[in-house]
């Protein structure tokens, strides 16, 4: 397949302090991140806060100019586009925003705010079939035809997330960029977006490219995954293999990082300690050292490379072959005998059994 | 539409009959007599005693209250102390000499300010962005009697443009009425310019920022567009207010310009009055400007009405 949107070496820094008293830095979002995105795909970007994948988003639908790197959308780098070709690519590259409260031109009616697009990019429809495709727009998202004359400020947050998604849909682009589309929203309701953003996508053959922090959003709805971590893509693969295979340790952390009810006592997640470095100071060699469980003299001194792992996606690890697949889920540590005594405790609590009080040992011990 | 009007002007009239009722009681506080520059050099008891008698000074101070309230409700505020002539009369001669200035000179105002706010907004930081502060900072302070001087020096009396002073009612000869207004106008509107433009800078540097107005741009709306359309109409609230309060501030506030242009405004007849103790006339003059500030709010309120959709449905 070919690829609809590719990003090569992107790196966006941010000017920080050069004022009179602040010394001047730069904070790295995004670094060096190279990209290619396949026509139809729904392409995920997870990572922390801070990360860089907001930056990375707004990179790649030209709504910030990078400081290095290419974006090529279609065969051709608009990386410079001005003008008619930016008009263009604002067509066929749409974006939506995580906030539906403030992202959304409070003094326009909603059927304002979605024949905007159309009024730009398709300036010969009559008024007549403007207002039909508006209306067409705002059934598709699952609104009525008589929403268009009335204000955001009289819908609810997942009806203005629609109504966002109706405005990205005008201009009938073919890639959507979603940044945390649904973070904003109520889970109960966002569910209802997540659906119908793969629907849409699956239904008029978008291209999507979703930043999330949600793995479960993510599992759900993508084909494939990037990781991010301090402005880089540690670990990108298909979302199956890399949800079931994670080679590099931050996705290994990430993922275990999820609740999962049906193993409540599990006490072998790989987690991480500590904060994410700044970005404006980012740690040498492999930026995710400071954290890692198997960092060596290596990792601190070199920056790895990705490499393609014999499940099909890259990791940037020097040592994802000695990690393995298992390893690092260590053994859970001995519990004494006190400790045991209280988790069955819990358990029967939780489990609606009647609770009888527990003797206490002295010498018990502390894990 | 309807009863939001309806209530805001019933909240106007507890508004106006306060302020008639600080008018009126601050003004008895004063001292000194009126009668005495009536009454001349002798002072007589039974002249004064017969003018006090004749604008009724001697009942009691409600019952004064309310029949010159009640008068002026009927449209009567009382004879001028010195010129006998109604109040109404000597207010409706000068008001709309000084409502023409203030009309041009808010056009001044207008024309220049809110352009250049949006601009040095845009181009924040830059070149263009110190270069309109610091016109905005001068035009801030520099006094208005020393721009008006100079203007006349420069314009009327070295290169005989336009003329130097006085007036002519726009009935009379439109077009020579104007440009005799136009450099009054003109000083009256730099200070205004620069407050009006420093306000609608900070309120389009918030605005430019918004997440909508980046929506505007994801759009691929023309960057025309984006600031006049999307930034600009959010960044109105504001910037209709302080139009509205200087519109109000004008009328009282053109007493300097007015004098040095020799015009026959509002101003004038307020120093005047307040000069000669001509209570009647002062006691009108305040009434008559509150209200018109009372009404410019009640404009403002109109236009935030129909400029924010939000307010329309509450």
């Amino acid at each position: 397949m070919k690829p609809i949107l590719e990003a090569q070496g992107l790196k966006k820094h941010f000017q920080t302090g050069g004022g009179l008293f602040a010394k001047k830095g730069s904070v790295r979002a995004v670094d060096g991140v190279s990209l290619s995105i396949t026509s139809g795909e729904t392409f995920a970007i997870v990572g922390e806060s801070g990360c860089g994948k907001s930056t990375l988003a707004r990179l790649l639908a030209r709504l910030l100019d990078p400081t290095a790197g290419d974006v090529i959308f279609d065969g051709k780098a608009v990386t410079q586009a001005r003008g008619h070709a930016l008009s263009d690519l604002r067509r066929d590259v749409q974006f939506i925003f995580q906030d539906p409260f403030s992202s959304l031109n409070p003094r326009m009616s909603v059927g304002r705010l979605v024949a905007e697009p159309l009024e730009v990019h398709a300036p010969d429809l009559s008024k007549q079939d403007r207002r039909a495709k508006v209306s067409e727009l705002l059934k598709q998202v699952g609104l009525q035809p008589e929403h268009a004359d009335r204000y955001p400020h009289e819908f609810s947050g997942g009806q203005r997330q629609r109504i966002g998604i109706a405005r990205a849909l005008a201009s009938g682009p073919r890639l959507i960029i979603g940044d945390e589309p649904v973070s904003a929203l109520d889970v109960s309701v966002q569910a209802q977006v997540v659906n119908l953003l793969s629907d849409l996508g699956r239904d008029l053959g978008l291209t999507l490219i979703l930043i999330a922090h949600d793995l479960a959003v993510i599992r759900h709805m993508s084909d494939r995954v990037a990781v991010m971590y301090l402005g880089k893509i540690v670990e990108q693969g298909t979302t199956d293999a890399l949800f079931d295979t994670p080679r590099h340790p931050y996705t290994r952390a990430l993922l275990d990082a999820i609740p999962d009810p049906d193993d409540r006592n599990r006490t072998d997640r790989a987690r991480i300690e500590g904060e994410m470095p700044s970005p404006s100071a980012p740690p040498s060699g492999c930026a995710f050292h400071t954290r890692c469980l198997f960092v060596t003299d290596l990792c601190r001194s070199t920056a790895p490379m990705p490499e393609e792992t014999p499940d099909g996606h890259m990791t940037a690890c020097h040592h994802w072959q000695d990690i393995g697949v298992t390893a690092g889920r260590n053994p859970p540590p001995k519990r004494s005998p006190a400790t045991e005594a209280r988790l069955a405790l819990y358990r029967k609590a939780t489990e609606g059994a009647k609770i009888t009080p527990v003797a206490h040992h002295p010498d018990r011990e502390e894990t | 539409m309807l009863s939001y009007f309806l209530r805001r002007v019933a909240i106007a009239i507890p508004t106006i009959l306060l302020i008639s009722i600080f008018v009126f009681a601050l003004q008895k506080l004063l001292p000194g007599d009126p009668l005495l520059v009536l009454a001349g050099e002798e002072r007589d008891p039974e002249v004064l005693e017969f003018l006090r008698e004749k604008y009724r000074l001697n009942d009691p101070i409600p019952v004064q209250y309310i029949t010159w309230v009640g008068n002026a409700l009927q449209g009567d505020l009382g004879t001028s102390f010195r010129t006998n002539q109604p109040v109404t009369e000597l207010i409706g001669q000068k008001l709309p000499v000084t409502i023409q200035l203030a009309v041009m000179s808010l056009i001044f105002a207008v024309l220049i300010g809110i352009p250049a706010g949006i601009l040095s907004a845009y181009k924040k930081g830059t070149l263009t962005d110190y270069i309109a502060n610091i016109v905005a900072l001068s035009g801030l302070s520099i006094p208005n009697f020393w721009l008006g001087i100079m203007l006349i020096l420069l314009v009327s009396v070295k290169w005989q443009l336009l003329p130097a002073s006085g007036y002519v009612p726009l009935s009379e000869d439109f077009w020579l009425s104007i440009k005799t207004m136009l450099m009054p106008a003109f000083v009256l509107g730099t200070a205004l310019a620069a407050t009006l433009m420093r306000h609608t800078r900070s309120a389009m540097l918030g605005v430019l920022t918004s997440d909508y107005v980046r929506t505007a741009r994801a759009k691929g709306l023309s960057e025309r567009k984006v600031v006049l359309k999307h930034a600009f109409r959010n960044a109105l609230t504001p910037i209709v207010t302080l139009t509205a309060l200087l519109f109000g501030e004008l009328i009282a506030g053109a007493v300097l310009t007015e004098q040095i242009f020799t015009i026959p405004g509002f101003g004038k007849l307020v120093v005047d009055a307040v000069f000669n103790r001509d209570y009647a006339v002062v006691q009108g003059i305040v009434l008559v400007t509150a209200v018109g500030f009372i009404i410019m709010n009640l404009l403002a309120d109109m236009a935030y009405f129909l400029l924010n959709p939000r307010l329309r449905s509450a």
